[in-house]
């Protein structure tokens, strides 16, 4: 035996796992007939080891769920690129439809202020996002569990009322707000993050002179943004992912104020 | 996009077993596993040529850690280190009185336990697998092994007052 290496946990962990070659295995069978006590607990390890399998195999052995298989998360993938954008334009079309019924010549005439202005909200909003998303101790300001607080003074602050929408059905949860400058007024900064601890911002502000315009993509290294203007609010929503993905985000935040919007005017 | 199916299929019954032993919910569990390929899938082309199984093991596992310190941070803030002692959910100790079933053992461990004990023992990962998983050097993969068997084996012969014993 000189010179061999000692037997250690490692050995008799490969041993239960049955991965030893066969040399060593021999080696740990006659250490272990010399280690009576040692040798029925690892007995029992490889009991256990074996019992742990036999009730977790059925979970193997099932049939798959359609959900799961590869081609129809393919599937799924493909069609959103092709579709989604179509579907953006068609709802963005639809919003301003009413307006342009009766303010139509205004919206064409200053359509270009408004790119102005949304180009200029995303620069700063995409700004925003980078250096506050990657912040570890103070992403917010005020978070989350103060959420009626922190929208009550965001909205004060920026001058019109605002939401933090819901995003919890598309996997992002608010975990609180900010105040920035914007110029010499206040915008607010929301910030979501998603299970896999990826961050979301949603930016707004006064918009300028316009009420109302379509969605504007862009992205900066790696940032995707949507912008647009509702109701006198500049918007911009951006995050590490694709359009494909921001697409529905945008739509349901949209959504969400424009709901908001609804009720506030029905009220008054 | 046939030889991404042909890659990750063959992996899917492992990875809804193993999320299933973590969560012990079936729809949670193919919740997880759907995340899992979505991500996977979205990665293929930063996917290094190393190893798909260890790759596809690894995401899922930091995506159902994330959900956990998410669901956790809800409540009081805690540090990582908190995990580490955190029982499988549902889990109540005295329910174990009488037979015990060996998922119930599991419960009791530290999730870095459960899973190495899940990836060597349950899918066959070999150690060096398991420990790009897990993200630490093989050495620990081997102590970390053996410290979970221990305590589970006492827990399963002896119950509970030799668990809440520190196992070093």
């Amino acid at each position: 035996m000189t010179g061999e290496r000692p037997i250690g946990e490692d050995d008799l962990q490969a041993f239960v796992d049955g991965r030893l070659p066969s040399a060593r295995f021999e080696a740990i069978k006659v250490y272990l007939a010399d280690q009576p006590s040692l040798a029925e607990q690892v007995d029992r390890e490889i009991e256990l080891r074996d019992a742990l399998r036999a009730r977790l195999a059925f979970k193997a052995q099932e049939p798959v769920p359609s959900r799961l298989r590869v081609a129809n998360i393919l599937a799924s993938r493909r069609r959103t690129p092709m579709i989604r954008p179509a579907v953006a334009a068609a709802i963005a079309w639809l919003a301003i439809g009413g307006v342009l019924g009766s303010f139509g010549g205004v919206w064409w005439a200053s359509r270009s202020r408004g790119q102005d202005e949304m180009a200029n909200a995303a620069g700063t909003a995409i700004a925003a996002h980078r250096i506050y998303v990657s912040e570890r101790l103070h992403p917010v300001e005020v978070a989350a569990d103060q959420e009626a607080h922190l929208v009550q003074w965001l909205s004060r602050r920026v001058g019109k009322p605002l939401v933090a929408p819901n995003l919890n059905p598309q996997g992002y949860r608010l975990i609180g707000g900010r105040l920035l400058p914007a110029g010499h007024e206040a915008a607010a900064l929301f910030m979501y993050e998603n299970a896999g601890g990826g961050r979301l911002t949603l930016y707004t502000r006064l918009g300028g002179s316009e009420q109302q315009t379509a969605f504007r993509f862009e992205t900066q290294d790696g940032v995707s943004a949507f912008s647009w203007i509702d109701n006198g609010l500049s918007y911009v929503v951006s995050a590490k992912v694709d359009r494909a993905e921001l697409l529905p985000i945008a739509e349901t935040i949209y959504k969400q104020f424009e709901a908001t919007n609804d009720a506030a005017k029905g009220r008054s | 996009m046939d030889e991404i199916a042909s890659l990750l299929e063959p992996q899917i019954p492992a990875l809804r077993r193993y999320a299933w032993a973590l969560l012990r919910d079936d729809e949670g569990a193919d919740d997880l596993v759907q995340d899992t390929l979505e991500r996977a899938i979205g990665r293929w082309g930063q996917r290094r040529d190393g190893d798909l199984r260890a790759w596809l093991f690894a995401i899922q596992r930091n995506l159902f850690l994330n959900g956990l310190r998410q669901r956790r941070s809800r409540g009081a803030h805690v540090g990582d280190e908190a995990l580490n002692d955190l029982p499988a959910p549902g889990t109540s100790p005295e329910s174990h009185a009488g037979l015990r079933d060996i998922l119930a053992g599991l419960d009791t461990l530290p999730e870095e336990q459960r899973s190495i004990l899940l990836l060597v023992g349950v899918e066959d990962l070999s150690y060096e697998q398991a420990a790009k998983v897990l993200d630490v050097p093989i050495g620990t993969v081997m102590s970390r092994l053996s410290r979970a068997r221990a305590r589970l084996r006492d827990f399963m012969d002896n119950g509970r007052s030799a668990v809440l014993r520190r196992v070093k």
